[in-house]
């Protein structure tokens, strides 16, 4: 299992302009001629995947990713370095590329078997196995155009999952189509990966990253940035991001300028709010379950008399999960001087279906906020959350069941009590 | 070269379906379907008889039939069909396909032979047709018909190696594929297709020989209207052919790599 299936050394790539396109078609037949101008897209690419592997592909739009795709699958050819593949690739780039509209679906599937360089024999062979794969019925035969985008999705992944590639490579495409045959398709990407396909998955979903990948790897401007374990990747790549944002994070700390969704008198501040593990250290992907406390720092500055702090959980439609506060929990603090600064941690474990969650937090007077509004935040932290150890379920809670099954054998009667 | 023939090879059932694909898409969208394949250029001859009968029908030498010059007409525009349609869709074909050779590795080689396959069953339905009218006009078919094949193959390999050649440097050189249009509606007009190559003045016919459709037009017509064999000048037509093939293909490959980077 640990051959190499992929390799990728010193892999660069460089979009070259001519002073003239007719200097580019000499320089095919021998003529030495400049390029006038060079653009790396990517350089300096090395790394290698094993056999049955999968790798997650993270970057920021524009760094490079799809060019490496490309030369992967062999569209593009590398300026300069290697590319080693054992075996076939097949990409689920962009599915339904080349799908005639007139076409029926069984035509098209055809069509696209062939695109894959199957022979027509084995096409034909491998035909009812699309169709109900694609489970669309009666459409099978219907032309294209009468399809929706999710059906077109089901048989374009049919027929490009129909042969086990040595490679898999599975770009944003999945996101369509409905969760049923999403999850027959994750499916089918796990069957294929135990039976030792390599998966190369680009994503900004940070839950399929952490659930489908056994290592991935950050491209930022072209170059390989990190090359290692999901979560530390992740991590990195999140860093990187607030870092590039950072100028508007300042603001918003600094009070400069309150962003809409903040306000408040300001009597008492946030200093510093976190979403931290059991290590202390801030964490933004969490595992369901996993025990997670929400720190925050306050700052008084005019005096207040009761302070109590709230805070909201919500999901990614802003639907209320979890809120409490310290009024509820009766830890109102009482008279607060300018400069005193208090810290609140709130531990909680992250029983929460697999998802985004956003945290609103606020520092009142009282149980509501509409009395004395010392400071309000929504959106003020965003974690997410992915199911990587615990039975598969849906929802934003985890209830953790325990589930008893008796099973009797029945006797013909229909009715009769289980013993 | 002998690496791009066994890919088209491998190829061969896609580039039948896509062949085949592209008469089911053309059935399912107008009633006719099919049929256009086969009355449009005859329309275009109609066209022409009607229009230019009276100017050009009598310049037909040879033949005592009133219908004689519809008849040259169908001859002529058969073999310019096809090499016509041919240079045409090679010359956007990289261009039309782009989404799909951007995302999708396969031999891009099969993309010209898929025209290719098009434009010859367009063809060979033309030319049944044509076979189905002429003796109605009173031609009657001879064994000169057995060279219909040997042209029509002459014509596939010419108009594939100018198409392939224009094609393949239209994907970096726009401008090819909006000035290669009007150049054949001048090739068009300077082979004897709607007029006998008799009225060409006798000082302008030394030239006729750097136009390699001629001899493949004048062949169609000697062996669909006249009745006997093709004019001498296959083999120099046939030399061209290869010479230009071999060019293209040699472009081709050159280009191939730097191809996904412009589309």
């Amino acid at each position: 299992m640990n051959r190499p299936a992929l390799i990728v050394e010193n892999v660069g790539k460089a979009y070259v302009q001519y002073g003239s396109e007719l200097r580019r078609v000499a320089r095919w037949f021998g003529a030495s001629t400049r390029p006038i101008s060079e653009h790396w897209v990517i350089r300096n690419i090395s790394f290698r995947v094993n056999k049955g592997e999968s790798l997650g592909i993270i970057g920021q739009n524009g760094a490079g990713k799809s060019t490496l795709l490309k030369m992967i699958t062999g569209t593009t050819r590398a300026t300069e370095g290697q590319i080693a593949v054992d075996g076939r690739v097949s990409a689920l780039l962009e599915l339904g590329l080349g799908f005639n509209p007139e076409l029926t679906g069984r035509e098209n599937a055809i069509y696209s078997a062939g695109l894959m360089g199957l022979p027509r024999d084995k096409i034909e062979k491998l035909i009812p196995w699309i169709e109900e794969f694609a489970e669309i019925g009666d459409y099978f035969d219907q032309p294209m155009r009468t399809y929706s985008s999710g059906m077109q999705m089901r048989v374009a992944f049919s027929v490009a999952t129909v042969v086990r590639p040595e490679i898999l490579i599975v770009d944003e495409a999945l996101s369509v189509g409905d969760a049923y045959f999403v999850h027959k398709c994750f499916k089918r990407i796990r069957e294929f990966r135990e039976a030792g396909t390599t998966l190369l998955i680009v994503s900004h979903d940070a839950s399929a990253i952490q659930t489908l990948c056994d290592r991935a790897i950050l491209i930022d401007g072209g170059r390989l940035m990190l090359d290692g374990d999901p979560q530390q990747v992740l991590d990195y790549y999140n860093a990187l991001i607030a870092e590039k944002e950072n100028s508007t994070v300042r603001t918003t700390r600094t009070q400069q300028g309150a962003v809409a969704t903040e306000s408040g008198t300001g009597e008492a501040q946030f200093d510093a709010l976190q979403l931290i593990d059991s290590d202390g250290e801030p964490v933004e992907y969490v595992t369901v379950g996993q025990a997670i406390s929400l720190r925050a720092k306050v700052r008084i500055t005019a005096p207040v008399q009761q302070l109590v702090f709230g805070y909201m959980i919500r999901d990614r439609l802003g639907q209320p999960v979890f809120g409490t506060n310290t009024h509820h929990t009766g830890q109102v603090c009482l008279d607060l001087e300018p400069g005193d600064s208090v810290e609140v941690l709130a531990h909680f474990p992250a029983n929460f279906g697999p998802g985004s969650y956003s945290i609103s937090v606020a520092l009142t007077d009282a149980d509501t906020h509409l009395v004395k509004n010392y400071q309000w935040r929504d959106l003020a932290l965003v974690f997410t959350v992915s199911n990587v150890a615990q039975a598969k379920f849906v929802g934003t809670a985890w209830v953790p069941p325990r589930i008893e099954v008796s099973r009797s054998v029945g006797r013909g009667d229909a009715f009769a009590p289980s013993p | 070269m002998s690496q791009l023939m066994s890919a088209a090879w491998r190829y061969r059932g896609f580039i039948a379906s896509s062949v085949a694909n592209e008469f089911k898409a053309r059935l399912k969208r107008s009633r006719l379907g099919t049929a256009w394949v086969v009355l449009q250029p005859l329309a275009q001859v109609f066209i022409y008889a009607t229009v230019l009968s009276n100017v050009l029908a009598a310049k037909l030498q040879g033949v005592n039939n009133k219908y004689a010059y519809a008849a040259y007409l169908v001859a002529g525009s058969a073999c310019w069909s096809l090499f016509v349609e041919i240079v045409q869709r090679c010359l956007t074909v990289f261009i039309d396909f782009s989404s799909l050779l951007k995302k999708i590795q396969f031999p891009r080689i099969t993309l010209p032979m898929i025209v290719i396959g098009s434009a010859s069953v367009n063809n060979v339905a033309l030319i049944l047709a044509a076979l189905g009218i002429l003796p109605i006009l009173g031609f009657y078919p001879n064994w000169n018909l057995l060279w219909l094949p040997v042209l029509m193959f002459l014509t596939v390999a010419l108009a594939t190696g100018f198409g392939l050649f224009l094609g393949t440097l239209n994907v970096f050189m726009r401008d090819i594929g909006q000035v290669i249009p009007i150049v054949l509606q001048f090739w068009f007009w300077f082979t004897p297709i709607v007029y006998p190559v008799t009225i060409i003045p006798e000082a302008m016919r030394k030239f006729l020989v750097f136009n390699p459709v001629i001899p493949l037009v004048v062949g169609y017509q000697n062996v669909l209207v006249y009745g006997t064999a093709p004019p001498h000048g296959l083999l120099w037509v046939g030399v061209v052919a290869v010479v230009l093939l071999s060019v293209s293909m040699l472009l081709f490959r050159r280009a191939s790599a730097e191809m996904v980077d412009v589309l």
